[in-house]
C-alpha cells in the first residue's frame, strides 16, 4: 500500500500505545514495586506499612528474606520468626503438592476428552463440544468452589450417592480431609484449562502420519504412543503450565473448602499484605513464591524440551 | 468404531461431572430446608424472595453492574487497539508488548491484586469501585485481545485496500469497512469481559475499599450457614445469566467468523 516500513511501525505503535501504557502502569510498575519492597526495611526493624509516615525512610535490607530461613531461634530470629518461617515453608510445600496433584489429575483426565473431540467428532461439531466444555469455566469461580463444600460435606451429594448404592453406611464427610477436598475442587475448576491446549496441539497432528504408521504395521495403540502422543506433547506442556501456575497461587479454595485451616501460600501473602499491613514481608513472600514457581516451570519445560520447538 | 464409543462414553461422563455443581445448585436453591444436605425436603421459592428483599444485595448488584460495564467497555476498547495493531501492522517489539498484555492470564490473581494494592497504597489512591475497575481491565484485556485478534485475522485485507483505492481515508475505511465486519467479535469480547468482571472475586475483595459487589457478597454469605440458602438462589440466577451471556457471545463469534468467510476453528481461546 506504499507504506514504508517505518511509517507502518509508527502506525502500529500509535495504535498499541494506550493498551501498552496501561499494562506498563498497572502491571509492570506494581510488580517492580513489589520486587523493590521485598528488599525494603525501616529503622529498628519496624514493619513497612504503606503509605509511609512522615520521616520514615526505607533502606535496602535482606532481612525479609533472611526471616524465611529462621529454622531455629537465634540473635536475629525470635521464636515468632521461627514459627512464621516454619508455617510459611509448610504452606509453600502444600501449595506445590496441591498444584502438582491437581495438574496431574486434570491433564490425565483431560487428554482423552481432547483426543475424542479432535479425532472422533465431526469438524462441524467440534466448536460446539469445546463450547460445552468451556461453559462451566466461565461461571462464577466462587460459586463453583463454594458448591463443592455442599457436595463433599456431611450428607452432601457424595455421601448421599455412595450411601444410596450401599458403598458406605456412615457419611464420609470428605470435607474434613482439607487437602484432599482442595485437590478435588481445584481439579474440577481447572479442567477446561487442560482440555483446550491439548486439543489445539492434537488438531495440528498430521493425520497422514498416523496412516503411515499403521501402513507400516504399527497397531493403533503403538501409533498413538509413538506418533500422536509425542506430537501433542507441546499441548500437554502448555496445559501443565496453565493449570500449575494459577493453582499454586489459589486463595479462594483454601478459604472456602479448607475453612482456612489448611492455608496455601496465597493466604499467607494476603495475611501479610492485607491483614497485618506488612507490605515488605508480603512482597518478599510474593517474590519468593513466584521465583519457586518459575524455577519449577523452567525445569519442567527443560525436561520436555525435546518435544517442543516444532517440526523441522 | 469400538474405540470411539469408549472415548465418547468417557467424554460424556466427564462433561456430566463438569456440570455437576451447576446442576446441584438450583436443586438446593428451590429446596425447602435451611441446611444444604440430601435428601431434598420440598419445593419452595422463598429463598428467591428473601434474596430479592435484601437491600445490601441490591446495592452490591448496582455496584457490580457499574464495575462490569465499565470494565467491558475499557477492556474491549484497549483490546481493539492492541489486536488491530498486532494483526494489521508489523512493528518492532511486537512480541514483547503483546506478550506483556497477555501476562495476567498466567499470573496468580493474588499476585496481580496485591501488586496493584501496593501501588495504590504507595500512590495514596483511595480504594473504591474505580480501583476495582483498574484491576479488572488488566485481567480482562488478554481475553479481549484473544477474541478480537481472531476477529481481525479473519478479515480480508483486499476489502480495505479496495476502499482506500476508491478514495476513502484510513479512518473512514476503518469505520465503514473494518468495524462492521469485526462487530460480532467486539460484541463477543464485550460480553466475555463483562462476565469475567462480574464473577471476579479477589481483586473485587481487596481493591474495593469495602464497597459491596456480588462476588464478595456471595463469598461472605457462603461462610455462614444461615445465609447459604438465599445465596444459592442468587447463585442460580448468576450462573443462568452467565450462561445466557456466553451463548449470545458464542453466537456473535460464530456469526463473525461466517461473515468474514473464515473457517470456524472453535472456542474462545
Amino acid at each position: 500500500m506504499g507504506n514504508t516500513p517505518s511509517a507502518e511501525a509508527k502506525a502500529g505503535w500509535t495504535l498499541v500505545s494506550p493498551p501498552a501504557i496501561y499494562v506498563l502502569l498497572m502491571l509492570a510498575a506494581p510488580l517492580l514495586l513489589v520486587f523493590g519492597l521485598s528488599f525494603a526495611g525501616l529503622e529498628g526493624g519496624a514493619k513497612v506499612s504503606l503509605p509511609l509516615q512522615e520521616g520514615q525512610d526505607l533502606h535496602f535490607t535482606l532481612s525479609n528474606y533472611a526471616k524465611l530461613f529462621c529454622w531455629s531461634a537465634s540473635d536475629t530470629c525470635s521464636s515468632t520468626d521461627v514459627r512464621m518461617a516454619q508455617a510459611t515453608a509448610t504452606a509453600m510445600g502444600r501449595s506445590l503438592l496441591v498444584a502438582a496433584l491437581v495438574t496431574l489429575t486434570t491433564v490425565l483426565l483431560a487428554y482423552p476428552v481432547a483426543y475424542y473431540v479432535s479425532f472422533h467428532v465431526h469438524p462441524s461439531k467440534k466448536s460446539l463440544w469445546l463450547f460445552l466444555i468451556t461453559i462451566p469455566f466461565w461461571t462464577s469461580y466462587v460459586i463453583r468452589v463454594a458448591l463443592w463444600r455442599t457436595i463433599l460435606g456431611y450428607d452432601g451429594a457424595v455421601d448421599a450417592a455412595l450411601g444410596a448404592v450401599g458403598i458406605i453406611d456412615q457419611p464420609l464427610n470428605l470435607l474434613q480431609y482439607g487437602t484432599l477436598a482442595i485437590v478435588i475442587t481445584l481439579s474440577h475448576a481447572y479442567a477446561p484449562f487442560a482440555v483446550l491446549p491439548i486439543f489445539v496441539s492434537l488438531e495440528k497432528v498430521d493425520r497422514s502420519l498416523l496412516e503411515a504408521g499403521q501402513d507400516l504395521g504399527e497397531s493403533r495403540w503403538t501409533t498413538f504412543l509413538r506418533v500422536t502422543l509425542p506430537l501433542s506433547m507441546a499441548g500437554v506442556v502448555a496445559a501443565v503450565l496453565i493449570v500449575f501456575i494459577p493453582t499454586v497461587g489459589d486463595y479462594v479454595t483454601p478459604e472456602l473448602i479448607g475453612s482456612g485451616k489448611v492455608p496455601m501460600i496465597a493466604n499467607f501473602i494476603e495475611t501479610q499484605m492485607w491483614k497485618l499491613r506488612n507490605q515488605a514481608m508480603g512482597s518478599t513472600l510474593a517474590v519468593s513464591s513466584m521465583l519457586i514457581v518459575a524455577v519449577v516451570a523452567t525445569l519442567f519445560v527443560l525436561a520436555n524440551r525435546r518435544f517442543l520447538g516444532g517440526r523441522k | 468404531m469400538k474405540q470411539g464409543l469408549g472415548l465418547r462414553t468417557y467424554t460424556v461422563i466427564y462433561l456430566l461431572v463438569l456440570y455437576g455443581p451447576i446442576i446441584i445448585l438450583p436443586l438446593f436453591a428451590f429446596n425447602d430446608a435451611t441446611t444444604v444436605a440430601f435428601p431434598l425436603s420440598g419445593f419452595t421459592t422463598k429463598w428467591f424472595g428473601q434474596m430479592l428483599a435484601d437491600a445490601n444485595l441490591r446495592k452490591a448488584l448496582v455496584n457490580s453492574l457499574i464495575v462490569s460495564l465499565s470494565t467491558a467497555t475499557l477492556a474491549t476498547t484497549l483490546g481493539i487497539l492492541a489486536a488491530r495493531s498486532a494483526v494489521r501492522y508489523s512493528w518492532p517489539g511486537k512480541g514483547i508488548v503483546m506478550g506483556s498484555i497477555m501476562v495476567p492470564l498466567v499470573l496468580p490473581e493474588m499476585i496481580v491484586a496485591m501488586a496493584l494494592l501496593v501501588l495504590l497504597l504507595a500512590a495514596g489512591i483511595k480504594l473504591s469501585l474505580f480501583t476495582i475497575i483498574l484491576g479488572h481491565v488488566l485481567i480482562a484485556m488478554p481475553f479481549a485481545v484473544a477474541i478480537l485478534s481472531s476477529a481481525f485475522q479473519s478479515l480480508d485485507k483486499s476489502l480495505e485496500e479496495a476502499a482506500l483505492d476508491l478514495g476513502e481515508t484510513g479512518w473512514s475505511t476503518f469505520r465503514l469497512i473494518v468495524l462492521p465486519l469485526v462487530m460480532p467479535g467486539i460484541l463477543a469480547s464485550f460480553l466475555i469481559t463483562f462476565t469475567i468482571s462480574i464473577d471476579e472475586f479477589i481483586i473485587a475483595n481487596f481493591l474495593g475499599g469495602g464497597e459491596p459487589v456480588l462476588s464478595v457478597f456471595v463469598f461472605t454469605a457462603f461462610r455462614f450457614p444461615s445465609t447459604v440458602p438465599p445465596v444459592l438462589a442468587l447463585g442460580t440466577m448468576l450462573v443462568a445469566f452467565s450462561i445466557l451471556l456466553l451463548t449470545i457471545a458464542e453466537y456473535f463469534r460464530r456469526r463473525g467468523v461466517a461473515k468474514a468467510g473464515g473457517k470456524d476453528t472453535g472456542g474462545f481461546l
